[in-house]
């Protein structure tokens, strides 16, 4: 069933690239470029004053999620065509997922913290 | 050596536990040797235990889960005999240690072991067979997922005789579970025996997505997929959403256990609260897995019985699909007292109770399906006839709790337990034993017997009103869970009506073990020679019972949602002409075999510290998969000869009258 | 039924393995099955993300994020994934123009960078515990060694694996297994560089600021 190249071009999954192959050592290349600005961008924005105090951890996940972006799209070619559906239904699901469970977790226990009653001994238990 | 396990693990010293220990022994004991005497072992061994065939390895689920079913439902008839004796000044007939044990078993097994595997037994038999494809995405994976989960359940077993289990409940809230509390191997045994079978899940529901989205027979579009298909892609992709939350929670319970770490631990700043938030945003999603795909039984069960086409097919599905993403906003509401604050509670509130609103959706088009059909009143309608009573009460009390402060008064009372038994048996087992009863003439090619399977019915049916009514009444009144004894006298003469219910379930259970003999003895009689003994719509009816390995002979062209059904309306099958090709199968495999014996070995050797066999278990595991990664016959292939021989002997898609 | 306007949309014979021309091709089931796995993967990480983030002030008198991160060590670490994801993507291209030549040379240079990565990680372990930090030490070590070692574990696992499929083209060429588990492979090792994207931004970055 391997060699029936024919059969595969309506239907794509990640990591298999479409058609013809010319680009897809710039497309890596540019991947890389990409990802590594980002990161020092990162570094760069973590460890300087450059961004207001309070916004670093903001500027650091949206960094992180263009990022991830980046690596999406270029090392593991996730495209827009009609035929990436189910990879890109698959890959939404999953990360609303990750997103509720982290800031639902976040959300909840945070909540929980901050309505413990204040315990200026530790419990006795143990 | 054998690190903490000694002769004191056994235990000698406890009557009760060493009676039903060794009667399971002896009991597995004398099936072995009834097995080797008959000669079976070469039998069984080729056609089952090595099988890939995803309709064998369904049927080897659902068999697990009947077994397990009747350990489970021991272990609660215990339970309610124990609160029906210990009221006032008797102590009953279980030590608290013991009577601990017996309700985290319970909830375990019930779960873990009797809803899942059934619920997954009856996708994997029927999913393919309803897209119309020969068999799933990874049918080696397939048998591997079924025999991990087997492994999960022996290792339960064995804490029967070898050690003791768990005393925490079924989710082991830490910080009891913890090590300071629970020292002994309960806990561990509770963990990996989740462990493994939970991997078995996830693997399980990998393999059923995959099978759902890329393999479906020529013609089958989303909306043409029948609804029991659907349920299930629904419910897999929440078994991939929810289960590794489930793995990550217990590794980490583990490893506060095994390696001192301090997740939820009292001291060193652990959180014992953040093991209920996770275990929850596994184990709301989880109550959905099982709920879903019943709801697909029941929509196939009533459309073919009442002879019409399912009402409101598409919002069945977008029901389903809105239930599916909705079960991940709710997890709050099992702990609403854990003290998050009003708006918190109130945000998780008004989710459960909007997940209602798809679910009332359907139970209306189930009602609609059922208005103006011509319903034949069998066993299956029989079930989903008393599911959609029983459960839209248990909704209705769900609804209920789902009201923060209402929730506040009858937490963890035995109105909670009559809640998620009204959903879980009125809905899920209620639903799990139509689909058995409907789908069994497909899978060994004889019906059941319609008198014992309406006796059964009505024994569970009465029974569960009898056995969990009164504890509404029970819970409203204040009484708690879990309790070993119970010091209101007032409570005893509801507490005797649910153990009178308890008592009519056995009797259905025991009408329903009478039911298979007798449709065994009298299978001559019974049998399905047309592959479609209900006049059925789908795809699975379109192919003899029990079908042949390669399910069907020529990949049916599908044009409609009922797609047998057309095909019969149109009488295209006497019009068929039929052209066999050669079939390429799965060839079987004792990977999966193997597996579990890897997996029992090292799940063991983790729970009693023998670490030598953990390392031993661990590199057999890594070799036999270096090994099976480097085969590549996997396959072998049945002739266009051999397929029409096989078919000139059978009825189905082709032959059909 | 109302089904039938949605025949008119989906004709007969569309791509195969989308509904309308049956079961896809062995290839994209494999490739499709893996990705649901890998997603159920980063998923078991964003349960060990949610303990982290909640558990990770929570360092009970012990060292912070503060004293025991090193930001030279993260960025080290960063590159080498990235640049092994780099060469790994680079590994599978040449499989798909059949150079085996060319394929050995990036994927042992992805082994390079993922057994120094590897290598970096057990040093950073190793001098933590030695420095009084070791997981059993306060919930914030223990879900921070968690997080950082299952992915560290997902490495050494992805390295043997690499390993292990640089043998079967040795031993077997580009045959239609082999190329479709190196491409399961290169998805993997892609996947483990978008968890660590996550892993050095919430943990070194926000924790170690």
């Amino acid at each position: 069933m391997d060699g029936d190249d024919i059969l595969h071009l309506h239907d794509r999954t990640p990591g298999v690239r479409h058609g013809e192959a010319t680009a897809d050592f710039w497309t890596y290349t540019a991947g890389l470029v990409f990802a590594v600005v980002l990161t020092i961008m990162s570094f760069v924005v973590a460890k300087t004053s450059l961004l207001w105090g309070p916004g670093i951890p903001v500027g650091l996940i949206v960094l992180a999620f263009a990022q991830i972006g980046v690596h999406l799209v270029f090392f593991l070619h996730m495209g827009t065509g009609p035929d990436h559906t189910n990879n890109i239904v698959a890959l939404a699901f999953g990360m609303l997922i990750c997103f509720l469970v982290i800031t639902g977790s976040i959300w909840i226990m945070m909540n929980l913290h901050a309505n413990m009653m204040p315990m200026p001994h530790p419990m006795g238990l143990r | 050596m054998l690190g903490r396990l000694t002769w004191a693990s056994i235990p000698f010293d406890e009557p009760i536990a060493l009676v039903a220990g060794g009667g399971a022994v002896l009991g597995g004991l004398a099936v072995l040797a009834l097995i080797t005497m008959m000669g079976w072992w070469p039998y069984l061994w080729r056609e089952w235990l090595t099988s890939v065939d995803h309709k064998r390895i369904g049927v080897m689920y659902s068999f697990l889960a009947l077994i397990m079913l009747l350990r489970g439902f021991a272990d609660g008839i215990m339970m309610r005999s124990q609160q029906a004796i210990a009221v006032g000044g008797a102590e009953g007939y279980l030590p608290p240690d013991h009577y601990d044990q017996i309700f985290s078993a319970h909830g375990t097994i019930m779960i873990f072991f009797v809803a899942m595997p059934f619920v997954v037994g009856l996708m994997n038999f029927v999913v393919p067979l309803q897209l119309g494809v020969r068999d799933v995405a990874f049918p080696v994976l397939n048998s591997v997922s079924f025999w991990l989960t087997a492994s999960g359940a022996l290792l339960v077993n064995a804490s029967l005789v070898i050690g003791n289990f768990s005393r925490t409940g079924w989710l082991a809230y830490p910080p009891l579970s913890e090590l300071a509390f629970s020292p002994d191997v309960g806990v561990d045994y509770w963990l990996w025996s989740l462990q493994i079978s939970g991997i078995g899940t996830l693997l399980a529901g990998i393999n059923m997505v995959t099978t759902i989205l890329k393999l479906r027979a020529p013609g089958m579009v989303y909306f043409r997929m029948p609804v029991f298909c659907w349920t299930a892609l629904a419910s897999n992709m929440l078994i991939i959403a929810a289960f590794p939350i489930l793995t990550a929670t217990m590794a980490m319970l583990a490893l506060d256990r095994y390696l001192g770490m301090h997740f939820f631990t009292n001291e060193g700043g652990g959180n014992q609260m953040m093991y209920v938030n996770l275990i929850w945003a596994w184990g709301h999603p989880e109550v959905y897995i099982l709920v879903l795909p019943v709801f697909g039984v029941f929509s196939e069960v009533i459309a073919t019985f009442s002879g019409k086409a399912l009402f409101g097919y598409r919002s069945m599905v977008l029901a389903t699909l809105a239930i599916c993403v909705l079960s991940f906003m709710v997890w709050l509401h099992h702990f609403f007292t854990m003290g998050a604050s009003a708006d918190v509670n109130a945000f998780f509130g008004v989710m459960s109770m909007v997940i209602a609103v798809p679910t009332g959706v359907k139970v209306f088009n189930w009602l609609f399906t059922l208005f103006h059909g011509r319903v034949r009143f069998t066993p299956p309608v029989l079930w989903s006839i008393g599911f959609m009573v029983t459960f839209v009460v248990g909704g209705m009390t769900g609804v209920l709790l789902a009201v923060p402060p209402v929730d506040f008064v009858l937490h963890n009372s035995v109105f909670l337990i009559a809640h998620f038994h009204n959903v879980i048996i009125g809905g899920v087992l209620f639903g799990l034993f139509a689909g058995y009863t409907y789908w069994f003439p497909k899978a060994f090619g004889f019906t059941l017997h319609e008198g014992w399977g309406k006796a059964s019915f009505w024994c569970w049916f009465v029974g569960f009103y009898l056995a969990f009514m009164p504890l509404y009444v029970l819970g409203l009144e204040g009484m708690t869970r879990r309790l070993q004894h119970i010091n209101n006298a007032e409570w005893q003469p509801l507490l005797f009506v649910a153990e009178a219910g308890a008592v009519t379930i056995m009797a259905g259970i025991a009408c329903q073990i009478m039911q298979l003999y007798v449709s065994i003895r009298t299978r001559e009689q019974r049998r399905d020679l047309t592959g479609d003994p209900w006049n059925g719509r789908t795809l699975e009816w379109a192919t003899a019972s029990p079908p042949p390995v390669y399910n069907f002979a020529m990949m049916p062209e599908v044009d409609d949602v009922d797609a047998f059904w057309e095909m019969k309306k149109r009488r295209e099958l006497d019009e068929l002409t039929p052209t066999y090709e050669d079939i390429e199968m799965p060839r079987n495999t004792p990977i999966g075999i193997f597996t579990a014996a890897v997996a029992v070995t090292t799940g063991f050797a983790l729970i009693w510290h023998i670490w030598w066999m953990v390392i031993l278990g661990l590199i057999a595991a890594a070799v036999a998969t270096m090994a099976f990664g480097w085969s590549e016959d996997r396959e072998f292939e049945i002739p266009a000869a051999e397929v029409a021989r096989l078919e000139s002997n059978r009825v189905g898609l082709g032959q059909a009258a | 039924m109302s089904i039938t306007s949605i025949a008119d949309i989906a004709p007969h014979h569309v791509a195969p393995g989308r509904g309308g021309g049956g079961p896809a091709p062995t290839r994209i089931v494999v490739a499709y099955g893996f990705w649901i796995f890998l997603l159920s993967d980063i998923i078991l990480f964003s349960g060990l993300f949610a303990a982290y983030a909640v558990l990770s002030s929570n360092s009970a008198g012990g060292p912070t994020g503060q004293e025991l991160f090193s930001f030279k060590t993260a960025f080290i670490e960063t590159m080498l994934l990235l640049v092994s994801s780099y060469t790994c993507g680079l590994g599978a291209l040449s499989m798909e123009r059949d150079r085996a030549d060319f394929f050995h040379l990036f994927f042992a240079l992805t082994f390079v960078l993922g057994a120094a990565f590897v290598a970096i990680e057990i040093s950073e372990f190793v001098g933590m515990i030695g420095e009084g930090a070791p997981p059993s030490r306060s919930a914030f070590l223990s879900s921070f060694f968690t997080l950082v070692g299952t992915h560290g574990t997902h490495v050494t696992f992805g390295l043997i694996w690499l390993g292990y499929m640089m043998a079967q083209v040795v031993a077997k060429g580009f045959r239609g297994h082999v190329k479709q588990r190196i491409l399961c492979f290169s998805l993997f090792w892609h996947a483990l560089d978008i968890v660590w994207v996550g892993v050095f931004t919430l943990v070194y970055l926000m924790g170690g600021r």
